[in-house]
């Protein structure tokens, strides 16, 4: 059963339509007509999204997740786990893997992302994609390995932010992040940071201190979700939608504040009307991206993600 | 990720001869509370004081030069009332923002000096609090000096969305450069250090050093207490419960906090001449 935002209302009432007449002979035409109607509606929908709709498809319950796109992405995966601590973490996911990029030649990569989970069984095992301080030591040391064996470093992060837990405080969540931040910057191998659906403040960024940061075209990226925004300003967390918008945290405007270096474009919709075409597109990203960095020296690649970092910022002398 | 609105701000110090102390209640005569730093006389609360108190309270006398004094925040988001509220947090601290950093001297060790000030928007890390940290690891960098920040902030500041994230880690990416040159960085974490800026520089100190009781944390009691459906244990999150915990290594009463940091400066950067090895004087034994 397809699952449909309230603003795609319009697309569902015609797509049941259809789905009524197809099994009826004799309404091809009819059929045919709708279906281009359709398409006409949804480019027109989701040419003109609020923030609050695109924060809506960021977390649509249907959305690829990390795994998805790993195993649509890459051959030859070999999940890593365990942070050598504590635990391993299952809201974080990675390993080593093999991105083709023609018949004859392949990229390894070491590629991570966070992992939410789709069903209530398996959103409670990961966790609903929030890491604990263990899932960003895991994800340390994956990219050290990166960078022992010379391989770029893929992340991909869909989260709603670290968790806030006892547990998480006791084993410093904090701590954890902070390390990911300052030995993320200073990694000597490439870094490709793509966020693909929920961008959550200091427990995205500590998966994306990257020579590049990509967004995916529904995707957010925010200091502070909607919700919590609203809260604070207006008490009211039902004010979201406002707080979306005063947040400024889409893809399109953090590309134009010059955060973000691309946004991969998705399926008519969002990615989740087409996994395959939304991995492709992520797959093109990544292999332009590491081409762009394979002639930059260790010493380059460090220098540019820290100048890149350090030109963050709007302030002015007075 | 945001102004800790949970950190009451009865804690600010009132004006008046007379103050209650939050700690056990205590009335107390403002002249002596200001001769002992602010602190309780009779249970060691520590007020929460101003980062020009720090200064005097760590630095040599009158050698601290600021710099970057007059770096304002821009409003990149055109956030409601932020502009409002920046100018009402200047006028309310006399700062520009919420942290001040320069160069000074400790028992005559040249350093770089910063400290945040939670009156001044929560202490909130905006682009202007971010670049002023950045610029304070990049001068210990360029004139290998040691380092020392007093933190305390409720986190990012919301106001300024993306960027304001985006200082997490460009201070953190500072000191990687920081780290890689050797240069001591002490931090001293203060009531409260909470979120973003306890998940960025806030916990990369070379040595991490507490103020008693002081709420230290990544996210807010409220948040967690919502998350778990449970109130938090007495002394969740405080510098204490950190130490024990392994993310702190020492919890100092305000009035050692210069004897502290001088003595540890002295050890790892101010050796010279005494770190020449001569064997014969080695002192020693060696067990028969
Ligand atoms: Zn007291």
């Amino acid at each position: 059963m397809k699952q449909y935002l309230d603003f795609e209302s319009p697309i569902a009432e015609l797509e049941k339509r259809v789905e009524e007449l197809s099994v009826i002979a004799g309404y091809e035409e009819e059929v045919n007509k709708l279906k281009s109607q359709i398409e006409k509606l949804k480019t027109r929908i989701y040419s003109n999204l609020t923030p609050w709709q695109k924060v809506l498809l960021a977390r649509h319950p249907a959305r690829p997740y990390a795994l998805d796109y790993i195993n649509l992405i890459t051959t030859d995966f070999v999940e890593l786990s365990g942070d050598r601590y504590f635990a391993d973490d299952k809201a974080v996911v990675g390993g080593l893997a093999k991105i083709s990029v023609s018949d004859s030649k392949y990229l390894s990569v070491v590629i991570i992302g966070t992992q939410k989970g789709r069903e209530t069984k398996e959103k409670i095992f990961r966790n609903f994609g929030m890491p604990h301080p263990e899932g960003y030591r895991k994800a340390l040391r994956l990219m050290k390995l990166a960078e022992k064996f010379n391989l770029p470093v893929v992340t991909l992060v869909d989260t709603p932010g670290a968790y806030p837990g006892v547990g998480a405080e006791e084993r410093g969540q904090a701590e954890a992040i902070a390390k990911n931040l300052r030995e993320m910057a200073k990694l000597e191998v490439p870094i490709i940071a793509i966020i693909t659906g929920e961008g959550g403040s200091g427990g995205a960024l500590a998966l994306a201190v990257g020579n590049r940061i990509l967004m995916m075209e529904y995707a957010i990226y925010s200091v502070i979700s909607p919700e919590g925004c609203a809260s604070i300003l207006w008490r009211d967390p039902e004010k979201a939608p406002e707080a979306a918008e005063a947040l400024k945290l889409t893809a399109q405007d953090l590309y134009q504040f010059g955060i973000i270096d691309e946004i991969i474009p998705e399926p008519l919709g969002g990615a989740h009307h087409d996994y395959h075409l939304a991995a492709q597109y992520i797959k093109n990203s990544i292999i332009k991206n590491l081409s762009e960095l394979q002639n930059l020296s260790p010493e380059e690649l460090v220098n540019q993600r820290i100048e890149k970092f350090r030109s963050f910022g709007i302030y002015f002398e007075v | 990720m945001k102004e800790n609105s949970k950190t009451p701000s009865k804690m600010e110090i009132p004006k008046g001869l007379w103050l209650r102390c939050d700690g056990c209640g205590e009335i107390l005569y403002r002249k002596s509370l200001e001769q002992n730093l602010f602190v309780c006389m009779r249970c060691g609360y520590h007020f929460r004081i101003s980062a020009t108190k720090y200064v005097e309270l760590i630095l040599d006398n009158e050698s601290f030069e600021e710099f970057d004094k007059n770096f304002v925040s821009g409003n990149p988001l055109n956030f409601p009332n932020y502009k409002e509220k920046l100018e009402e947090a200047q006028k309310k601290t006399g700062y520009k923002e919420a942290f001040i950093y320069g160069r000074g001297r400790i028992n005559n060790i040249a350093v770089i000096f910063g400290a945040m000030d939670f009156n001044f928007m929560g202490g909130s890390m905006g682009s202007v609090v971010g670049e002023k940290v950045a610029r304070a690891i990049r001068k210990a960098y360029t004139d290998r000096v040691p380092l020392i920040i007093v933190a305390t902030s409720g986190g990012a500041r919301m106001q300024e969305g993306i960027f304001s994230l985006m200082q997490l880690a460009k201070t953190a990416a500072e000191l990687a450069l920081l780290a890689s040159a050797k240069i001591p960085y002490i931090v001293v974490v203060t009531n409260p250090t909470m979120a973003g800026v306890m998940a960025s520089y806030a916990s990369l100190g070379d040595i991490i050093i507490a103020e008693p009781k002081a709420l230290l944390g990544f996210a807010g009691a409220r948040v967690i207490e919502g998350t778990i459906g449970e109130k938090l244990p007495e002394g969740f999150q405080t510098a204490e419960f950190l130490l024990a915990h392994g993310f702190v290594d020492l919890v100092v009463p305000r009035k050692q906090l210069r004897p502290t940091i001088s003595k540890i400066l002295d050890i790892v950067w101010n050796k010279k001449e005494s770190q020449s090895l001569e064997t014969e004087k080695l002192n020693y034994k060696i067990e028969e």
